[in-house]
């Protein structure tokens, strides 16, 4: 009952000066507004980077080449080391071995011309990465040992190119000059953080190291993916690829001169950069809810002298301490708390309209406005209200009521 | 007369303001009894002490020494707390300037000491109404100060300081700010609700003519009681 009359009478006397209490609370607005979407950015994009990694494949690890720096003579990784690897007697939690080999090339098609992402690659990768094709097939041993020219062409090159995505089997197009046969088009994936996987072309990995990727080591391949016969058995294959390549390549235990990551060492990288990046501009944010904290600070602090009289004659009718402190934190509690409701919504406002925008340029992230974020938000900007509020409405129940009746 | 029949009683107050090095005596050992239902006046010079005598009998200020008791209580040595709450409970307070919040109707002025109060079982609303009809005002509780006139705002300050059945009311220069009909008026209205209620007056005041219709008049002159 007494808080309730409290409440009305604390908004009566902000609605009293409304330019001034919109004004001050413009600041708690536009910074839990950001903190709001930074974070649901933040989330939206970070889901959207580890579905990406997820989708990958299942049971997936990446050899590369590199280990620790100070190893003396590094080798490459090599389509020996991947054969070696594939062996099921001496690595036989290894279910599938795929080595590519990548970079960036020309192709032409009837005057059209495109740069693009090239793969070699063996006939495994398709099982390994679970390759989709929407027409044609995926290369054979065949097209492997025979070094063919054939190609597999990404929804959008294809595009590019033809301008349709069927039909396209038989097909011939210039890569760096050089003439290849289309036998398959992948289907589409959509776009994601990581750049479209629609826009890369494939070619036989034996055809890729001898016509098109000239390597300083014939045999040399890029990355090496690895598929583990289960979940279970991953690090039990992590643990075979690295005897298997540390006998080949002659290295000390601590010396690898490759390295192998797991989906989950991905994972976690990628977590830990999103998260640090929400956390950075997340602060970033706070900043400016400090900013408008101090704001409605100062506005109390003016509300106060300017409220001298009233509050000597609240007192001389026997208010205590505590009721001039209260009176004087409701309204500034009032002020941060609708600045901080008005702020989720304008912050929600803007991770829709970042929605719409990412949408519209092809890489589709669905910020998340959690429940925690919300509930960080209003706590966090009443607690703001009642902190920076309490040093004016201690002030004001400090006030001699003598004092504060002459007051002119 | 019988103690309780005393509502003020007030032995061998002082009262110094240390201002820097200086210290100042407003009050040297002043004494003053009241009885209930009294009409007393309160006159004195600028500087007498009367303003301070004023506050402390209006338990808005301690004395540096000597003894209060009010309505039975002693005073004296209370903390601000439970002065505030004296205050609220035995003290109405009329002002020069009125000092009504702009911007709350005539009956949420009124209604501003009940808010400090324990709830009493009736509704605060009502109790305001009856001391606003009671001033004669009973036609415009729901005007804002800036729409009644002086005497008016002065009449909703009365019923303010009437609404919690006060011991006492003290009045400072209850007229200063008023037209000389409108301050007649307001004399008539405080004797009447003395002559009614029985309300316990004390009015401060430099004005001869305010001071000639109480039933007594109390000098003050630097600090002390004089027998003027």
């Amino acid at each position: 009952m007494n808080y309730l009359q409290s409440f009305i009478e604390a908004s009566e006397s902000l609605l009293a000066n409304k330019m001034r209490s919109g004004l001050t609370i413009l600041g708690i607005i536009i910074g839990v507004a950001a903190v709001i979407a930074v974070l649901a950015i933040g989330n939206g994009t970070q889901e959207s980077i580890l579905g990406e990694i997820q989708g990958v494949g299942t049971n997936l690890l990446f050899v590369i080449p590199g280990g620790s720096e100070d190893v003396s003579n590094p080798k490459p990784l090599t389509l020996s080391d991947a054969e070696a690897l594939a062996d099921p007697f001496s690595a036989p939690s290894i279910a599938g071995v795929a080595p590519i080999l990548n970079g960036r090339v020309e192709v032409n098609f009837a005057g059209e011309s495109t740069s693009t992402s090239m793969l070699g690659v063996t006939p495994d990768y398709s099982t390994v990465r679970n390759v989709e094709l929407s027409e044609g097939e995926f290369f054979s041993d065949t097209d492997l040992s025979g070094r063919n020219s054939v190609l597999l062409l990404g929804t959008d090159v294809a595009e590019t190119l033809f301008g349709r995505t069927a039909g396209l089997v038989g097909e011939k197009v210039r890569i760096e000059g050089q003439p290849f046969r289309v036998i398959g088009v992948l289907a589409a994936k959509g776009g994601s953080a990581m750049g479209s996987e629609d826009d890369q072309i494939m070619v036989p990995m034996t055809t890729a190291q001898t016509r098109l990727l000239q390597r300083a080591t014939p045999n040399a391949v890029d990355v090496i993916y690895i598929q583990a016969v289960d979940s279970e058995s991953v690090p039990q294959a992590s643990l075979e690829v690295s005897q298997i390549l540390s006998a080949r390549h002659r290295t000390m235990i601590g010396e690898e001169d490759f390295t192998v990551l797991s989906q989950q060492d991905f994972l976690d990288l990628a977590s830990t950069i999103t998260g640090v990046l929400t956390i950075f501009l997340g602060g970033i944010a706070a900043i400016s809810l400090l900013v408008g904290g101090i704001g409605i600070m100062n506005i109390m602090m003016v509300s106060v002298v300017e409220r001298t009289r009233e509050i000597g004659l609240r007192k001389a009718l026997g208010a205590r301490r505590i009721d001039i402190l209260s009176q004087f934190l409701i309204e500034s509690s009032l002020l941060s708390l609708l600045g901080g409701l008005i702020g989720i919504l304008l912050g929600w406002a803007l991770s829709v309209i970042v929605e719409l925008i990412a949408a519209g340029s092809g890489t589709p992230i669905v910020p998340v406005v959690s429940l925690d974020a919300v509930l960080l938000a209003v706590l966090f900007s009443a607690a703001i209200g009642i902190f920076f509020g309490l040093y004016p409405a201690n002030r004001a129940s400090n006030l001699e009521p003598v004092e504060a009746l002459r007051y002119e | 007369m019988s103690s309780n029949n005393i509502v003020v009683n007030a032995t061998d107050l002082t009262k110094v303001f240390t201002m820097g090095d200086v210290q100042v005596h407003a009050l040297r050992g002043l004494s003053v009894q009241i009885k209930r239902g009294e009409v007393v006046s309160i006159m004195g010079p600028s500087g007498s002490g009367k303003s301070t005598l004023m506050n402390i009998l209006g338990c808005l200020d301690r004395p540096s020494s000597g003894e209060y008791c009010l309505d039975g209580e002693s005073v004296a040595n209370l903390k601000d707390e439970q002065l505030a709450e004296i205050r609220n409970r035995k003290v109405g307070f009329v002002f020069q300037s009125f000092n009504l919040l702009p911007r709350s109707t005539a009956l949420t002025n009124v209604e501003l000491p009940l808010r400090y109060s324990p709830p009493n079982g009736r509704k605060r609303r009502e109790l305001a109404r009856e001391a606003l009809i009671e001033v004669g005002l009973g036609d415009r509780l729901n005007h804002k100060p800036n729409e009644l006139s002086g005497g008016q705002q002065q009449r909703v300050a009365i019923a303010r300081a009437l609404v919690n059945d006060p011991a006492i009311v003290m009045a400072d220069e209850p007229t200063g700010n008023l037209d000389s009909k409108s301050g007649d008026e307001i004399m008539e209205l405080l004797m009447k609700l003395n002559r009614d209620k029985g309300t316990t007056l004390i009015i401060v005041t430099h004005d001869p003519e305010i001071a000639e219709q109480t039933e007594r008049v109390i000098h003050i002159r630097d600090g002390v009681v004089s027998d003027g």
